[in-house]
This record gives C-alpha cells, structure tokens and sequence, in this order.
C-alpha cells in the first residue's frame, strides 16, 4: 500500500488538487497556431509548384484569414497571462531553452511575413482594390518582386510553428503526458490538416477540392498512425507515462478523446471524404468542419490531460481508481 | 562558490506544521497559499507500517527545467543556486508551473509567479531559513554543500537520504534523512 496525504492542507489556487495552470487561450492559441501554419504552408508550396492560378483558394484567398487568426491566437496567448503590463518582456530576451520564447519569435516574424504575403495577392482578387497611398502601391509592387523566397520562408515558418505548438507542451518533462516527442509531429500534422479543412470550406474550383481533400485525407491517416504511436511509446513507457496512457485508455479522457477527437475528428471525415471521392454527393463543408471542430478539441484534451498526469504522488492514486 | 541545500530529517519531523505558518508570516505569503507543505507518506501492508513525514518545498534543482522553460529569464539562479523568481521579469506566462514536477510554484494574486526562496534574505545575512529557525525538533539543517566543513555536507557524509522522484531529472537540493 501507498498513501500519501498532504496534511498540513496544501491548496494553492491553480495547482491544487490538480494543475490548472492553464484553462481555454492555450489550448486555442495552440489551434489557432496549427491552422494558421496549415493556411501559410499550402499556400506558398502551390505558389511554388506555379499553381496560383488552378488552386486560387488555396495560394491566394486563404492567407487573407491569417492575420486576423494569427491576432486572435495572439490576443488569447496575451488573456492567459497573470502578469500582463510586463508581455513586452517576452520581447527583451530570447532563450533558445524556452519554446514559450522562441514561440512568441516565430510569430512575430510570421506576423509581418504572412501579411506582406497576404497582401500582395490583394489586387489580384479584387481588381478595384486601391491601397489609397502611393507608398504602399509601391510596397505592393516591391513585395511581388520576392514572393518566391517570401513562399521558401513561410514554409520554413509554417513547418516551425506547427511544431511549436507541439514542443511547447512536450517539452514539459514534469508532465508525463505532455512528455512525448510525437506531439510534435501530431500537431503539426493536424495543423496541416485543418488548413486543408479552411481551403475546403472557401474553394470553389472541384480540382482543388478533389486535391486537397486527397492531402486532408493523407493528414488524416498520418495523424491516427501517430496517435496510435503515441499511446503504445507511453505503454512501453514508464510507470508515469503508463499512467498517463490510461487516462485515456479507461480513465476520464476515454470517452471524449476516442468518440470526439478520433471519431468526430478524424475517422468520419475520413470516411465522408472517402465517399465524396467515390462518387457520393456529400457537402465538402461536414468533412471541413468535422476537421476543425476535431483539431480544436484535441488541443483542449491534450492541454487539459497532461496538466492531470504528474509524477509525484497524493492525486495519481483518487484519480485512477 | 556556495551551494545550498537543504536537509530534512524524517526521523525527528513529527508534522507539527510550524514551518508552513513561520513561512507564511515571515513571507508575507497570501493567505490560502503555501510556499511549504507537510506530507505523511504510509506505506507497507497493516500491521508492517511504515509512516515517513516530510515538509515539502521547492528543491531549488541545480537543474531546474522551471529556469530553463522560463521566457523572460524571471526564474533564474541566484546566489549559491537559489532558484529566484524576479517579479518585475515574470510576465505570468505559467510555463514553469507546468515545468515543475514538485507542484512547488503558483500565481501570485498579484500576478507573477512566487515560491519558496529559501528565505534568501535571511541567508544573506547569515541566518537561517524562517521554517529552519521555527521547527521545534531541530528536524532542518540549512547550509553550503560547497564547505566540506559545515554541517549539512556532514550529515550527507554519515546520513542515508534521499531527494524526491531523482528519476526526473532536476538534480534537487533538498535532501530528506532517512
Ligand atoms: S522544485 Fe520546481 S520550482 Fe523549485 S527549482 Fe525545482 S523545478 Fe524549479
Ligand atoms: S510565469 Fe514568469 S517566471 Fe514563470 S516561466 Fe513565465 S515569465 Fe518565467
């Protein structure tokens, strides 16, 4: 037997009894991340592969949502913090150790980069568009010159903020749940995936749709892999991270995660996205949305479930059984 | 260079909580927080029971990931390894919350993130922690492991102990007596 009992009555608002150091802007910051790395990575690969002009939606319109996506996820990163006059602090180091730091970098070179990006592809959708000064025509002008290493540095961008999304929790050794170098992978995954999802809701042209939900598809399967990966290293794992593992393999997390985020999420898009191939007539949209409304609650699951995993003692034992 | 560390006998503690309360008063530590706790641990099957009382703490780790996720540099090493929280840096963010696998850290009703400091202002004075001075069985002994001579590198010497989940790597600096 082991018991353990706090008796001098510990009950620290925020970390007791179980952690709750952060509730709805990271698990949304993180989304909102994912998406807006899926958004820019398609974008500047099919600007590349010279297919502006076929997968429009794609290359062309999607980006237009950045940076109010990337202000949103901004703006809820900015509410979750208790120390808020001091944010501009984030500003005045860069530590290479902490994802929170290299994070808050990435996006605010993101942030300029996505929107010169986005805005040079203004006047090819709205002919009538005028920057109304002269200065900023020019800008325009000048930025078109350099779209193509503008597309090389989103994808380098994109393809690291999707990983941060992921590092930012893995690298969390103090939560066995967090503690897994798939996360990585997997948000990146799903971040993609849920790009594919919002150029699947704005496209109009059959050709793109057909293709991207060809690649959500790919994603899709990609992602159930890494699940499925995720759970057998933390079987194998220690007795923490075994621990961690039945949270969802019995424990509180089962039911949610396996019907809304692998069910809901991933294997009825897949599966609608697979009958729309082979014929059926199926709305583009269920699929679409089932992706997002997936990608959005497996960040919350996954934000939530780690801070209830932890190696010490007292809890571990009430919790499991 | 000096490192300090903490030893905490859990054959004298007798779970008294007098270092939680002499923390809390001397920190000005708001109420319903605590920066130091007591657990009683049992384990064994009945009758083979074995009851160990420990005060907790912050184990200001010589290799503290709470240092390490911080952002701004707020958490850091101080004097002989302390590991410090400065508030004006700290923007609140909670990453070393998370990081921590003790629980010993939390948001501030001001805002920033606070913990032990192993009364960092006292040891620069050359006295001891407030829970060390307070604790009625002597059952705490504050000090440098880098002097061979004093008297917490003794009892390490001549003690069986022990550190808290070691297996997670954050080289603690609080020892417990066994
Ligand atoms: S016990 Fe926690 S807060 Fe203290 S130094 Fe170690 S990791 Fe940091
Ligand atoms: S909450 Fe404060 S001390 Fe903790 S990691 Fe964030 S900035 Fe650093």
């Amino acid at each position: 037997m082991q018991e353990i009992n706090i008796t001098s009555g510990r009950m620290n608002p925020g970390v007791d009894p179980l952690l709750h150091a952060w509730g709805w802007e990271i698990p949304l910051y993180l989304f909102l991340g994912g998406v807006v790395a899926g958004i820019l990575f398609f974008s500047a690969v099919y600007y590349l592969r010279g297919k502006a002009n076929d997968y429009k939606a794609a290359v062309k319109i999607a980006p237009l949502f950045v940076p109010p996506l990337l202000a949103l996820g901004l703006l809820a990163l900015f509410l979750d913090l208790s120390h808020k006059l001091y944010f501009w602090r984030l500003y005045t180091t860069i530590r290479w150790e902490s994802p929170m730091s290299w994070g808050a970098w990435t996006l605010l070179l993101i942030f300029p980069l996505s929107t010169a990006w986005a805005a040079t592809f203004v006047k090819e959708l709205y002919p009538q568009w005028d920057w109304k000064y002269e200065i900023l025509n020019k800008l325009d002008d000048w930025l078109k010159k350099y779209r193509t290493q503008m597309a090389w540095a989103l994808i380098f961008l994109a393809v690291i903020l999707g990983m941060y999304t992921g590092i930012l929790l893995s690298a969390f050794n103090a939560r066995p749940f967090w503690n897994t170098s798939i996360l990585g992978p997997l948000f990146l995954t799903s971040g993609l995936s849920t790009g594919t999802a919002v150029v699947l809701l704005i496209s109009k042209n059959h050709e793109e749709r057909k293709r991207f939900s060809k690649l959500d598809m790919a994603l899709i399967g990609i992602e159930l892999f890494l699940i499925i990966h995720l759970f057998m290293g933390f079987l194998a794992s220690t007795e923490v991270h075994i621990h961690a593992a039945h949270m969802f393999l019995g424990g509180p997390y089962t039911a949610v995660f396996w019907s809304f985020v692998v069910g809901l999420g991933l294997l009825l898009p897949l599966f609608a996205e697979v009958l729309e191939l082979k014929g059926y007539k199926i709305p583009v949209q269920i699929p679409a949305i089932l992706v997002l409304v997936g990608g959005l609650i497996l960040r919350f699951i996954i934000v939530d479930a780690g801070q209830s995993s932890r190696w010490l003692y007292k809890f571990i034992e009430q919790m499991y059984y | 260079m000096s490192r300090y560390a903490m030893a905490i006998d859990t054959k004298r503690c007798v779970g008294c909580t007098d270092c939680v309360v002499a923390c809390q008063t001397e920190n000005d530590v708001p109420v319903g927080y605590c920066r130091d706790w007591i657990v009683e641990a049992t384990s064994g099957v009945y009758p083979e029971l074995q009851l160990e009382i420990r005060s907790e703490r912050c184990n200001h780790c010589s290799d503290a990931p709470c240092v390490r996720c911080c952002p701004t540099s707020a958490s850091h090493y101080a004097e002989g390894g302390i590991v410090m929280v400065d508030h004006d840096d700290c923007i609140g963010c909670k990453a070393c919350i998370a990081s921590c696998p003790y629980d010993a850290r939390y948001v501030h009703p001001e805002g920033y993130v606070d913990k032990c400091t192993f009364c960092i202002h006292r040891v620069k004075e050359g006295e001891n922690p407030a829970c060390v001075s307070v604790c009625p069985t002597h059952a705490m002994i504050f000090g440098d492991l880098d002097d061979k001579n004093s008297e917490i590198s003794k009892v390490l010497q001549t003690r069986k102990h022990k550190t808290l989940i070691p297996e997670a790597g954050t080289k603690p600096n609080v020892f417990y007596l066994l």
